[in-house]
């Protein structure tokens, strides 16, 4: 089993707090890697929080591959912060030579398009990026997106921190939210594309559990958006299928649960909705998961949710204390973060809940 | 002594041969009355004897006429290997026995007519399906359900679904509306009891299917529903309230569409739905036969015919292409119920099925709620066995390229696919089904082995298959009173229901393991097969 959290500040904070959360649950994964997506950044990227931030690992190639393109394609460099990796052989890290998160201005014909039109830029940009470096195998890019940072690596959780330096807060890297994976990896190959959390438009996501309906989603979500590729991992299903809900048919953010589990037909016909619940069970049934899972995911305004999958259900809970909240696995891990909170007020979320924590921190909970 | 004439036929020329043990048999004469095809009869034999009744042996020989049962030695009259002889002997002292040598196919076809029969074709009874194996059992990380304690949605769509981004929705304060009307979908079993008319059936024996479905529906919350089969069925039925069990068939003959539209206003209910028949699995393109022996006073009525041979052309008149039979047909049963039944469509499964299914996929009018693919190995009441034997198109690969083809389009789910055509050929139908719908289909329909739990004999090793003849010896496809009363209603039904609830359990059993309460369309990762050629074709894992 993987182990996942976020967390959700007012107050920057700094990465190592992602850390913390996460090495108490360590019993629950075996320490083959580390991965965050940071969102709503302070330190090197403040300047810039409106320009795209671009977040790989690659060889000195792979570097070289991504500046030719990005010049080709008008992108103009604005912040750069390139970790200088702690060389140091004791490490439990497959590190890459290269960590590149690098600001960048939009093409010039861009400035004045609608967020509409930059958020598919974006996504073109970060495709052909990633086409670019699969091919010739030179590297890895994860996101690409304002006010977005993705760091994700093969190793023990300890080792890559350490290596990156997340230990030493030195107001570098700072954020008000973080989605945070410590993966335990059953499945598949180690591939660095297949470690949560995944990212698309702003939408980020990461799971823990098995979708057995892997193939299905899969199937259908490939023909729906020349977005939703790689399938590296079967939590990706869970991201696209937030994105298509959310992002492409517009619908409240109520409806995903819906779409992922939803309700026994039985339980439909009692429902006053049930007529328009029944024509998404029948549309979308292809998106319908199954199997044990839980998921936390950080839309494009900052809010973060999490729910479950209807009946095995992996344990989720959230706590906070008024000025940062956090969900993890195992409640270790917010113990580690947040000792002091009020434990009674901690939520663990049912099969037909979902959790969504806002920007004010309030914590909203509502029945399927 | 005579001399040979080899042209003669005898009981070693035909495909079974009776075995009558003298010693046993008491002349009852039970056996010759139960044969329904006069392939036996009383006869005298002159034997000779030798006994002995003294204290020591002083054998003589006598001579005497004895009565014993034989078999009839034509072609018109050959055992059928029905078993009815030894069902009804209570000495067990005769039973059908196979013949090795027989001649019949060469002889069979005298007078110039091709051989007919009923069932299934014989040639082609491989089975892809037992080939294939649930192979992807939930363990360490996805825990199984448990098939007695978990509820599971045993459904399946019939009716057309739209893409996501086509549904009428609107966003009104944070909640979605319908704002227009959906094309009519049911949620119904995943195994639809399948279009065997009255005419083929007797009407005891397409009664007791009717039975067994209200029967389902209301004692035990399972929604099977039943095809009517082509030619209408009772005016009661149609204005009671079980008429939403019935899926009315509309096929080439249209028989007992007037009656139908006729008592559409009296109607109390809708209909589960309407199927077009372009064709079926067995002697695809051979079209329908009633042979006139079948065609019975009821059959007259319900139809609308004089007792003649009933053909239905192999082709609906006047449809020469896809695009014509979207428009006419759908339209008009479509607007029959006022766009609140859905309308599917039944096809033999063909070289030509994809581009048949892609062309419904892609029509503008959005109509067709579902594409029924008959497979070769569907059942018949009467062929030509050339049509039976040499022609049409297994159901497995085909379901499954349809299902691809939907898939490469973004449109899977779009048209439910039923398949069918050898569901059940061997008893299970729960493995059957599920392994299809693994494979893409979002449900199948038996018509066979429905019949087979009334107690038909065929099979597809040449027993019986006289359905064409009128002849049925368990009162199954025949309008012969007298058969038909061999058929106990009741006992049928409640065969057809025991197995039904026993396939549910079994489906629970199949879906337990992988974990899944919904039905796996297309989950084709749960399956594995030892055969390369199909994990190939199929597109599933080969394992050995
Ligand atoms: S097996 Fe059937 S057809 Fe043959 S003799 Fe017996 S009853 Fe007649
Ligand atoms: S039923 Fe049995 S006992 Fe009676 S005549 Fe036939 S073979 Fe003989
Ligand atoms: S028992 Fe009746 S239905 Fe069955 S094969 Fe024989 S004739 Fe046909």
């Amino acid at each position: 089993m993987c182990r996942i959290g976020a967390i959700k500040s007012k107050e920057f904070f700094h990465p190592s707090a992602a850390l913390h959360l996460m090495l108490p649950q360590q019993e629950g994964h075996d320490n083959s890697g580390f991965a965050m997506v940071m969102q709503d950044l302070a330190g090197v990227f403040s300047k810039h929080k409106d320009k795209p931030l671009l977040s790989l690992a690659c060889t000195q190639k792979g570097a070289k591959l991504v500046e030719d393109y990005m010049e080709a394609n008008d992108f103009r460099q604005l912040a750069e912060w390139i970790p200088r990796g702690v060389k140091n052989v004791k490490l439990d890290i497959k590190a890459m030579p290269y960590y590149i998160f690098r600001n960048y201005d939009y093409p010039e014909y861009y400035r004045d398009a609608s967020e509409e039109a930059k958020g598919e830029l974006l996504l073109d940009t970060r495709l052909a990026l990633r086409e670019l470096l699969e091919k010739q195998e030179q590297g890895y890019v994860y996101s690409f997106w304002p006010d977005v940072l993705t760091l994700k690596e093969i190793g023990d959780p300890w080792d890559i921190a350490t290596y990156f330096k997340l230990w030493d807060n030195n107001g570098d890297l700072m954020a008000k939210n973080v989605v945070v994976q410590c993966r335990q990896n059953t499945n598949y190959d180690i591939v660095r594309y297949a470690a949560h959390p995944f990212f698309l438009q702003g939408y980020t996501l990461c799971a823990n559990g098995e979708n057995t309906f892997y193939t299905k989603n899969k199937e259908y979500q490939k023909s729906l958006h020349r977005g939703y590729i790689g399938f590296e991992s079967d939590s990706q299903n869970f991201l696209y299928t937030l994105h298509y809900v959310l992002q492409e048919l517009k619908w409240p953010i109520k409806y995903y649960k819906h779409v992922i589990t939803p309700l026994p037909f039985n339980e439909l016909s009692l429902r006053s909705d049930g007529a328009e619940l029944r024509a998404i069970r029948q549309s979308l049934g292809s998106l319908e998961i199954n199997g044990p899972n839980t998921v936390i995911g950080m839309l494009p305004n900052g809010n973060i949710i999490t729910c479950c999958d209807s009946k095995k259900l992996r344990p989720v809970v959230v706590g906070g204390d008024g000025t940062m909240v956090a969900i993890a696995s195992e409640v270790c891990g917010l113990n580690a973060i947040l000792p002091h909170r009020n434990q009674e007020q901690d939520v663990y979320p049912n099969e037909r809940e979902v959790v969504i924590i806002n920007d004010a921190l309030e914590v909203e909970r509502w029945k399927q | 002594m005579e001399t040979i004439k080899t042209q003669d036929i005898t009981v070693n020329d035909l495909p079974w041969k009776i075995e009558c043990k003298p010693d046993r048999c008491t002349m009852c004469g039970s056996c010759v009355a139960a044969c329904t095809f006069q392939a036996i009869m009383p006869a005298v034999e002159r034997r000779s004897i030798t006994v002995s009744t003294g204290h020591r042996p002083e054998p003589s020989q006598k001579h005497s006429a004895v009565l014993t049962i034989k078999q009839r030695n034509n072609i018109e009259n050959a055992c059928t290997g029905c078993g009815m002889c030894e069902k009804i002997c209570p000495n067990q002292a005769i039973k059908p026995v196979r013949n090795p040598d027989s001649r019949f196919s060469l002889l069979a076809r005298k007078g110039g007519s091709p051989i007919k029969r009923g069932g299934r074709t014989s040639l082609n009874s491989g089975r892809t399906l037992d080939n294939i194996i649930v192979g992807r059992i939930s363990q360490m990380t996805d825990p199984a359900l448990d098939s007695e304690r978990h509820t599971f949605d045993i459904l399946a769509p019939f009716g057309r679904v739209l893409m996501p981004h086509e549904l009428p929705l609107s966003v009104v304060n944070g909640t979605l509306n319908l704002t227009a009307k959906l094309p009519p979908v049911n949620w119904i079993y995943p195994i639809i009891f399948s279009d065997m008319s009255i005419g083929a059936l007797s009407t005891r024996a397409w009664e007791a299917v009717a039975l067994a479905t209200a029967y389902l529906n209301e004692k035990h919350n399972m929604p099977v529903r039943m095809s009517s089969g082509e030619g209408g069925m009772p005016v009661k039925l149609l204005e009671s309230e079980q008429l939403k069990y019935m899926i009315l068939q509309i096929a080439s003959g249209h028989f007992g569409w007037n009656r139908i539209v006729k008592a559409i206003p009296k109607m109390k209910v809708d209909p589960a739905g309407v199927l077009i028949k372009i064709g079926q699995g067995a002697k695809p393109g051979d079209g329908g036969l009633l042979p006139a022996a079948k065609v019975a006073d009821h059959v007259q009525a319900i139809r609308g015919v004089p007792k003649a041979d009933l053909m239905s052309p192999p082709n609906h008149q006047g449809l020469y292409s896809i695009e014509e039979s979207v428009q006419k047909m759908f339209l008009s049963m479509n607007a029959a119920f006022k766009f609140r039944v859905p309308v599917a469509i039944k096809c033999a499964a063909s070289a030509t099925s994809v581009s048949v299914y892609n062309n419904l996929l892609r029509d503008p009018y959005r109509i067709c709620g579902g594409f029924f693919l008959d497979g070769i190995q569907g059942g018949t009441g009467a062929a030509n066995e050339i049509s039976l034997d040499h022609t049409g198109h297994p159901v497995v690969s085909k379901t499954r390229e349809c299902y691809l083809s939907a898939v490469k389009q973004g449109r899977q789910g779009q048209i439910p696919l039923w398949a069918g055509g050898g569901i059940g050929l061997t008893g299970n139908a729960a493995a059957d089904a599920f392994k299809v719908i693994c494979l893409g289909a979002n449900g199948v329909f038996l018509g066979k082995i429905l019949i087979q739990l009334l107690g038909c004999v065929g099979n597809e090793h040449g027993r019986c298959n006289a359905c064409n003849t009128g002849k049925c010896p368990a009162g199954i496809c025949t309008q012969d009173p007298r058969l038909v009363e061999r058929l106990d209603i009741d006992k049928g039904a409640q065969n057809i229901v025991e197995y039904m609830l026993a396939l549910d359990s079994e489906l629970r059993k199949l879906m337990a393991p992988i974990g899944n309460s919904s039905l796996p369309v297309g989950r084709s990762d749960a399956l594995v097969t030892t055969d390369q050629a199909i994990a190939e074709k199929l597109a599933i894992q080969y394992v050995c």
